[in-house]
């Protein structure tokens, strides 16, 4: 129940618990119960809007920023990761294999607001060994969902 | 100058369908609940096969039955999914969609005056077909109280010193029906016994939503006397590439290859390679659509229900076919109105045959907010239908 929940709620949080529960062949009181279990045990963490910038007057720029820090004893890459996440301007944050450590995704208005803070606050970190920085030019497509105009339903009426 | 055309085809209607779709045609913002093919785009790594199969230059024919690697691929399929063995060489061939190896089955296998047994609602095409290929078809009028499933009864009142087919089309279009393996093992005797062959039309087997599709050539005794016919429209939505098969005992499948070399050639290539990705690699796709499908008729059966509408629940397919019955009106009668006051295109059940006659067939092939609003329109309707009987009452 929990897997089809989120698997239906993953793409469209707006749908209703009423709704969802006849989808599902479940009751209402199960769906709500369920949902708010997940969100107790943080398996739901938020409900967010997949919105396209690009297409909204005010100025924003994303950046991708590669890390390579120095784990610390006993916590690993966590504590590191837990000083970068808790700044409001970054908004993702991964552990990576390969060639550096942690990816960080960052929002700032403009990309001097980006230079400053990896200049200010990240690069400055004493675990941070080195950065490298990339700009977003344009995204196509986020959270599975392409930033695009949903194509018209171009099907025959009626078909047998 | 002499009349240039045939009467046989002279004489056979055109669909109920097309009738109703120039009425739709006409109507700008109506929102359609009529269309029998899935709403999702074909799988992008499947079309991308077939992308792929034009940049190499595979624009030639390919060998009449289809490509070996398609045939063998759908050999794997039909034992994998449903326990049915097949020689790739010899009983498996391509087709242009499930529509052409219908057509060439009954082709096939009909001496003038045969008969053949169309249990109906069903697909518009066996009826004509039928009747194309010299053969005289014999109407089952299913009943809505068996929930549209083809019982032993019914099959024996109907057969003849003349039966030679019978087509059984599970899951249903336009009811949505599933006949389990316990429906089919009610029939199976009767079907041997009286030495009957057997088209089934299995295009919507992806599509079940509880037990898994149990097809009619897997009991025993049957394979022999059975054509199965699937393709790619329904289970990977794939309805424009034209894309289907039939797998049957060899002697019956080498005439259907001998009509199909002669009318066809070969099932379109680009399509065929397409066809070998969506086997190998759409199963997750199918999956995917077939739970998308499943939460949407939830959905439609119970707003339907909600309408006071019956409607049995329909285990296969994308369509639901409620009763409209107790409303007083025609099946289309009520689906034009419905069209003219609220803009909803739906499919009057007589369209597969006069005894869908006070049923519509409603597509889910849709997205739930599309349902939605379709639906709230439809209750609209239906309450101000009932409100106006009470009033004519009074």
């Amino acid at each position: 129940m929990r897997e089809k929940i989120l698997s239906a709620i993953d793409k469209n949080s707006r749908i209703s618990v009423e709704d969802l529960a006849i989808m599902l062949g479940a009751s209402q009181e199960e769906v709500a119960a369920a949902i708010k279990e997940m969100e107790e045990e943080a398996i739901i963490c938020g409900y967010t809007t997949l919105i396209n910038w690009d297409k909204v007057q005010s100025e924003r720029v994303t950046a991708l920023i590669e890390v390579k820090v120095t784990p610390q004893r006993g916590l690993g890459f966590d504590k590191i990761a837990e000083r970068i996440y808790q700044f409001d301007e970054v908004q993702s944050v991964y552990l990576m294999s390969g060639g550096f450590d942690l990816t960080v995704i960052l929002e700032g208005r403009t990309m001097r607001e980006v230079a400053n803070f990896v200049s200010d606050k990240l690069a400055p970190m004493e675990a941070v060994l080195s950065t490298a920085t990339h700009f977003v030019l344009k995204k196509y497509k986020e959270h599975g969902l392409p930033l695009v105009q949903p194509h018209n339903d171009e099907r025959m009426l009626i078909t047998p | 100058m002499r009349n240039p055309l045939s009467n046989t085809v002279m004489k056979i209607q055109p669909s109920g369908i097309r009738k109703f779709f120039d009425i739709v045609s006409e109507m700008k913002d109506a929102i359609s609940l009529g269309v029998g093919e899935p709403d999702f785009d074909t799988p992008w790594h499947i079309r991308e096969e077939g992308i792929y199969s034009l940049e190499k230059g595979r624009t030639f024919y390919t060998s009449n039955a289809g490509l070996k690697e398609l045939k063998m691929e759908i050999s794997n399929y039909l034992s994998r999914r449903f326990g049915l063995s097949y020689d790739y060489n010899k009983e498996v061939m391509v087709t242009v969609g499930g529509s052409e190896a219908i057509d060439i089955a009954l082709r096939a296998m009909i001496e003038p005056g045969d008969e053949v047994l169309i249990p109906q609602p069903c697909y518009v095409s066996y009826h004509p077909c039928t009747i194309l290929a010299g053969g005289v078809p014999v109407v089952i009028e299913l009943k809505g109280e068996n929930d549209f499933k083809l019982t032993r009864e019914q099959l024996l009142e109907s057969i003849t010193e003349k039966t030679k087919i019978l087509i059984l089309a599970y899951p249903n279009n336009p009811t949505g029906a599933v006949m389990t393996r316990e429906d089919l093992s009610k029939i199976v005797d009767v079907i041997i016994e009286k030495d009957l062959v057997v088209i089934s039309d299995e295009i919507y087997s992806e599509l079940t939503y509880g037990n898994t599709h149990v097809s009619i050539a897997s009991f025993p005794g049957m394979r022999e006397r059975t054509i199965v016919i699937n393709g790619f429209s329904k289970s990977y939505a794939m309805t424009g590439w034209r894309l289907g098969y039939a797998a049957g005992p060899a002697n019956i499948l080498e005439q259907m290859i001998k009509i199909h070399q002669f009318a066809i050639m070969c099932a379109p290539t680009t399509s065929q390679y397409a066809g070998i990705e969506a086997l190998r690699h759409g199963d997750p796709d199918v999956e995917r659509m077939r739970d998308a499908y499943d939460q949407r008729r939830r959905f439609l059966v119970h707003s339907l229900r909600n309408m006071g509408l019956t409607c049995f629940e329909p285990f296969g397919a994308f369509y639901v076919f409620p009763c409209i019955k107790d409303l007083g009106m025609s099946s289309e009668e009520f689906a034009t109105k419905l069209l003219q006051e609220e803009k909803v295109a739906v499919v009057p059940g007589t369209a597969f045959g006069d005894c869908g006659e006070g049923y519509l067939r409603i597509s889910y092939a849709y997205s739930i907010e599309n349902l939605k609003i379709a639906l709230e329109r439809m209750e609209k309707f239906v309450e101000n239908l009932r409100k106006k009987g009470v009033n004519d009452r009074k």
